[in-house]
């Protein structure tokens, strides 16, 4: 990326990051969020996100993008990961450790039907 | 020293050992001679490993496998299994389950988040993240729409203090360190958060960080800075990580660096890592450790507008101060300083913990009251208990009463209150907790911090600890009190920094409101709350059953009694450590002062 030389350029790059952002989110693509900040870390989000990753690889999934975020303020709930399906409500869950992120992915990013068990209602 | 090649920590925790986890490491041990497996395998024992309802609970190395709810019968088993032949027992394992709470969410009731917005909703290690949600645009109008005076107004206008604590106003410390003559000029964030339970500033750095950097850009531009610290603490190592890369992203596109956004602004950043003292929040020795020297701080003034970094003028915040500032200038003055009070405006961030019912990191607008925090926001007291006492600031800060909750969050209503606003921790406390042992717990950590250059702060606190310590210990004098109270106000007069002048404040705070306490443990030997070990005294009472619960668990042998006979507890052996009360299913065991 060239440094950006004036203002017209900011604008035209934001209007590009948000239409990425917006083409995340539409159907048929599927998000995957996973909280790691310090206290999703220490809570094993880096077990939790090798499982997700692991999982994709296995099943060769394609139309699903994995991303990370900070701390959502619910340490208590750590490690916690969200699913965006297409243009739907975001879904999060809470205390996902390798397995139950394994489960998340099978029944809700590939079935379609989220975890009960696991949801944060927000 | 011996390798290992697996630990199994056992918890021994009261609840545990109540379950027989004295008898699962006896098992295990046992298990281990059989097998020869006594050089591989360590076993140690350990608390709190977050299963105790279920125990015995034990957590086994390097897998992170948790194993709850077996017996010494079914030890042999899992040895086998999982020692032997590498084998997880799954009928053991722990597996996390959520507690379903209707209320919890990302956002809590009567929160507004203006700093923590991006927090947990972007990729904190993408800049296009960042910049999809307007990130950046406040620099870019700056920039191209505003003078430095007129940044400095608006940031003046939005009402918006220091969020470090002290609550100096933003715009007016801008302002004078534009007014400095000089070419070179610095721009540093105070990024060494230490406040114990506190870790707002964490959540920024490490969830939004591209806020902080576009704050100080801007800050740098009306201030006429042209390199910037981030003095952020060693214990951050993620924070430190995502910052580097964050500005490493920022640099890449033309954010930081020469002519910025093709003007003639240049300006960059780096981030200088703490070395663990406590003192370095303080501005002059923050200051002193980037330039590599002491971290100790230094008279003021000059303050450092006039002579800080290099002996330049600095212009120093806090990070939840840069982070209000894109907002500010996206959204206006005006709607940043609609949310407050008439002297405190926008928002603040909060960790709340202690006895709350849902701890965490909260983001409130100025003027709310210390009950809708409690009670709305961080949903009351935990396990029905009564309200006590919250202290706000820290260390440094002071503890506030029942007759306080209507308080509106406010930097002049807290200090005029005996506590102050201070960083934003806020703990809270229940009637269990003792203020003399909280006062003895806060000055414990001042006097450990102190970085002793100034008398009055290197003895001081040290003489007030002890004297605490001695009131603790049911060994307070008549006049001690007295004592305590004038120390107290030395300290807080003579002292050179902030640390010194505010250390007393949690004595001071607890002596105007709950001196009663205090004169209970020197008059009358008791501990109101009873915490205090020396001051109470466990008896067991006509409704013990003798089944023995306690007497097994005593470690130091000090309940005797016969099966189906009520107990005894010899007071001259009992350490006062509470076990047999944890454990006792018939609440037989009382607890007087």
């Amino acid at each position: 990326m060239p440094a950006i030389k004036s203002l017209e350029e900011l604008k035209r790059v934001r209007e590009e990051a948000l239409a990425k952002k917006q083409l995340k989110a539409t159907p048929g693509n599927v998000q995957v969020i996973v909280a790691m900040g310090t206290c999703g870390i220490a809570a094993g989000a880096r077990d939790t996100m090798k499982s997700v990753l692991n999982f994709i690889e296995a099943e060769n999934l394609s139309g699903v993008t994995v991303t990370q975020t900070g701390c959502m303020g619910m340490c208590e709930q750590e490690p916690i990961i969200q699913v965006v399906m297409g243009d739907q409500p975001k879904v999060t869950y809470g205390k996902v450790n390798a397995e139950v992120a394994a489960q998340i992915m099978k029944q809700h990013v590939q079935g379609g039907s989220p975890l009960k068990d696991h949801v944060l209602p927000i | 020293m011996p390798f290992y090649r697996s630990h199994v920590l056992v918890c021994v925790d009261p609840e545990c050992l109540a379950k027989g986890a004295h008898d699962v490491v006896d098992a295990f041990q046992d298990e281990l001679v059989a097998q020869g497996l006594l050089d591989e395998i360590q076993v140690l024992e350990t608390s709190r490993i977050g299963g105790c309802s279920n125990g015995p609970e034990m957590m086994v190395y390097p897998e992170g496998v948790h194993y709850v709810g077996m017996t010494a019968d079914d030890v042999p088993f899992l040895v086998e299994e999982h020692f032997l032949k590498g084998r997880i027992v799954e009928k053991f394992r722990e597996v996390a389950k959520v507690v379903v709470d209707e209320e919890l969410g990302p956002l809590r009731p009567k929160e507004v988040r203006v700093v923590l917005r991006n927090c947990g909703e972007i990729d904190p290690m993408n800049i296009e993240d960042y910049l999809a949600v307007d990130g950046y645009q406040a620099l870019g109008k700056v920039i191209g729409e505003m003078t430095p005076e007129q940044v400095i107004d608006e940031v003046t206008k939005s009402g918006l203090r220091g969020r470090g604590g002290a609550g100096f106003p933003a715009g007016r410390k801008w302002g004078l360190t534009r007014q400095v003559p000089g070419d070179i000029k610095y721009m540093v964030c105070n990024a060494d958060e230490g406040d114990p339970g506190a870790f707002m500033n964490r959540r920024v750095l490490e969830g939004d960080p591209h806020s902080v950097i576009e704050g100080m850009i801007i800050g740098a531009y009306a201030v006429g800075a042209s390199y910037g610290y981030i003095y952020c603490r060693a214990e951050y190592p993620l924070a430190v990580e995502t910052l580097n890369v964050a500005i490493a992203q920022a640099r890449e596109f033309g954010f930081l660096g020469n002519n910025i956004l093709g003007t003639d602004f240049n300006f960059d950043l780096e981030v200088r890592v703490g070395a663990g003292a406590f003192v370095c929040g303080e501005e002059t020795a923050l200051m002193a450790s980037i330039m590599g020297q002491r971290g100790e701080p230094r008279p003021r003034p000059p303050f450092p507008s006039v002579k800080g970094v290099w002996g330049k003028p600095s212009n120093n915040n806090n990070v939840e101060t840069y982070a209000n500032v894109p907002q500010i200038i996206l959204k206006g003055a005006n709607w940043y300083a609609s949310m407050g009070t008439e002297r405190s405006k926008g928002t603040k961030t909060f960790a709340v913990g202690g006895n709350v019912a849902k701890p965490g990191l909260i983001e409130v607008p100025m003027g709310i009251t210390l009950r809708e925090i409690i009670f709305d926001v961080a949903g009351g007291i935990k396990d029905g208990r009564q309200y006590k006492a919250v202290q706000t600031g820290g260390p440094m800060g002071g503890c506030l009463t029942a007759e306080h909750l209507d308080l509106p969050l406010d930097y002049e209503a807290l200090a005029e209150a005996g506590s102050m606003m201070g960083s934003g921790g806020l703990v809270v406390m229940d009637e269990t907790s003792c203020m003399v042992d909280i006062a003895r717990f806060f000055m414990d950590f001042t006097q450990a911090e102190s970085c002793g250059k100034c008398t009055p702060c290197r003895v001081g606190t040290r003489r007030i600890l002890e004297l605490l310590q001695k009131i603790c210990d049911g060994k307070g004098e008549r006049g001690d009190i007295e004592k305590l109270e004038d120390l107290c106000h030395e300290v807080a007069k003579n002292s050179l920094c902030g640390l010194g002048q505010g250390a007393p404040n949690p004595v001071l705070s607890t002596l105007k409101h709950f001196r009663h306490e205090y004169e209970a443990h020197v008059y009358e030997k008791r501990c109101p709350a009873k915490v205090c070990r020396p001051l109470i005294r466990f008896e067991i009472e006509q409704s013990c059953t003798g089944c023995m619960v306690c007497a097994r668990n005593c470690p130091v042998e000090a309940i005797s009694g016969e099966r189906r006979q009520i107990h005894h507890i010899d007071v001259n052996k009992c350490i006062r450590c509470g076990i047999c009360v944890q454990v006792c299913n018939f609440n037989a065991v009382s607890v007087s002062s």
